[in-house]
């Protein structure tokens, strides 16, 4: 099913999953899924909730085993504590009343694993300062981080996360609650990180269309089964149809995507992947 | 006299460091159980006639490997509270067995703050000294945990791990000072201090510091009262930490009213 674009050679590959099953308490999760990301590539994993995402990611990240299949991370096999992976978990605990700072959340993501308190601040405060200012988070670096917008704190753990310097970033859902403009915010950072440093993204979203503009290729999960490609070869009514198992449709909306799906379903049509944004004439059209 | 106020600075410092780790990781529910089911290892200790301390920490460290056990897969709260009312359970039993040394376990719940033999006081600062450097050891994984415990797994620490050290050093901080100061004080000595310290600064190492210097300001002025008044040190613990929490809270949240937010 995959349609590579790209030189396809596995041997650069810093992510190669090869027919990857879960099962989990007698359900199969993910079904043979596979694909491929390149250095700097910049990979949506796209699929409603529950469809096996954050699956898939425990799975990259060594915390979770497949049933079947292998996956590649800078072409070696996975161990726990990968150094190549930097992650942005979909939940984590930022409560208003923490003392905790910003630079702090981020000087975490350097050293966070070591037993000892820490030695050598004048060093590590260095290397907070650069990061903050290459997420542009450094106005806040000194704010309570509970106290920050969904898309300052989005900021703060893509700094926590990159800190340690890794070569594939892993995020899970960045983009749920946040407003549209923090959402192109956020996308528009990650797309220069992985552009100006090489560092290969993979984001899972619910909705594909605020990824469109920067996108190079994208994975859709639909029920534990994956297609991949570029935006133009997955996005179609027949693989999205084979996906789903049901007749699925696909429009195009000035340069948007809306997935329709059900119309033998018991509830008539549902709508997968809305958008209550107004439609611009700022969204980039499909390649 | 000296003696009351070496234990209690002794035990406001522990109770500020360990009470900092307590607020931060939402577990005053644990820091509440194991102090209390411990009392009911006290009881047992006399039954059978061992130093009390040798029953408490029995139960508080049997409690906190039970509570880190159960909370492993399932509810952290239930885990908790099924580990307390346990540990409750068996105190009452013990106690039904020893009507006459009743007395003497009861003032565990309240301490004797005011009556510390000298002999005592250097396992209370040794016990002290573990507790601190065990919290220092788990700085940043427990940190880390805190806030994205699987971003912890991920980098190869053992969020479980973390959690059940955690819970010996509350275990071990309930063993050593609850004989001094009592079940109740040391549980309201955790919590005040610590979460004021919170609501004051942002940063970690201040709030730690600032948690201590509360907790010391708080038992020295309830231990001076107490003394003047002849009220229970307990009731000027417990009021001084809701009191300074309080006002801590009105303060952030009147500076927050005037300055527009960032």
């Amino acid at each position: 099913m995959s349609v590579p674009t790209l030189d396809p050679s596995a041997d650069d590959a810093i992510l190669d999953v090869d027919g990857v099953s879960v099962w989990l308490s007698g359900r199969e999760v993910l079904h043979d899924v596979r694909f491929r990301i390149m250095p700097g590539e910049f990979t949506g994993l796209i699929g409603s909730n529950g469809a096996g995402k954050t699956t898939l990611f425990r799975v990259i990240l060594g915390l979770q085993a497949s049933s079947t299949g292998s996956v590649l991370v800078g072409g070696r096999p996975l161990t726990r504590r990968n150094p190549i992976i930097g992650y942005v978990p979909q939940k984590v605990f930022l409560d208003p009343d923490m003392p905790l700072r910003a630079r702090d959340v981020v000087a975490l993501g350097l050293d966070g694993h070591r037993l000892g308190v820490p030695l050598g601040w004048g060093r590590r405060r260095q290397a907070v300062d650069a990061m903050l200012d290459a997420v542009d988070a450094r106005r806040f670096a000194d704010a309570r981080v509970g106290n920050l917008s969904g898309g300052e704190q989005q900021r703060v753990l893509i700094a926590h996360a990159l800190i340690s310097r890794p070569r594939l970033l892993l995020l899970d859902e960045p983009l749920a609650n946040l407003d549209i403009r923090a959402e192109g915010e956020v996308v528009a950072l990650l797309a220069r990180i992985a552009r100006e440093q090489r560092i290969a993204v993979l984001i899972s979203a619910h909705d594909v269309n605020p990824l469109l503009p920067v996108m190079d290729r994208l994975v859709y999960v639909a029920a534990g089964k994956t297609a991949s490609g570029t935006t133009a070869e997955v996005i179609r009514a027949e693989v999205l149809s084979a996906l789903y198992g049901q007749h699925v449709d696909v429009l195009r909306v000035h340069g948007r995507i809306l997935v329709v799906a059900g119309a033998e379903g018991p509830s008539g049509v549902t709508v997968e992947e809305t958008d209550g944004a107004a439609v611009g004439p700022d969204i980039v059209s499909l390649r | 006299m000296v003696n009351t106020w070496i234990a209690a600075t002794l035990v406001a410092v522990i109770a500020g460091v360990v009470g900092f780790f307590v607020v931060l990781r939402g577990a005053a529910f644990v820091a509440h159980a194991i102090p209390h089911g411990a009392f009911g290892g006290a009881a047992g200790a006399v039954l059978i006639g061992v130093n009390p301390i040798a029953g408490l920490g029995v139960f508080a460290v049997g409690g906190a490997l039970g509570i880190g056990w159960l909370g492993r897969r399932g509810r952290h709260d239930v885990a908790t509270a099924l580990a307390l009312v346990l540990m409750l359970g068996l105190g009452a039993l013990f106690l039904s067995f020893s009507v006459e040394y009743a007395a003497a376990i009861y003032s565990l719940l309240f301490g004797e703050v005011l009556g510390v033999p000298s002999d005592e006081l250097l396992p209370i600062a040794g016990l002290g000294i573990a507790c601190i450097a065990a919290l220092a050891v788990l700085y940043r994984p427990l940190m880390l945990t805190s806030i994205a415990p699987e971003v912890a797994e991920a980098r190869g620490v053992g969020a479980q791990r973390i959690e059940t050290g955690f819970l010996l050093v509350v275990a071990l901080a309930a063993t050593m000072t609850v004989p001094v100061v009592g079940v109740l004080l040391m549980f309201s000595l955790m919590i005040g201090p610590a979460a004021t310290a919170g609501s004051l600064t942002r940063s970690p190492r201040n709030a730690i510091a600032l948690s201590v210097l509360l907790a010391l300001a708080t038992v020295w002025i309830a231990v001076a009262v107490s003394y003047l008044t002849n009220l229970p040190v307990g009731f000027f613990v417990g009021t001084l930490g809701a009191v300074s929490y309080g006002c801590a809270r009105i303060w952030t949240a009147r500076r927050r009213g005037r300055t527009a937010p960032a």
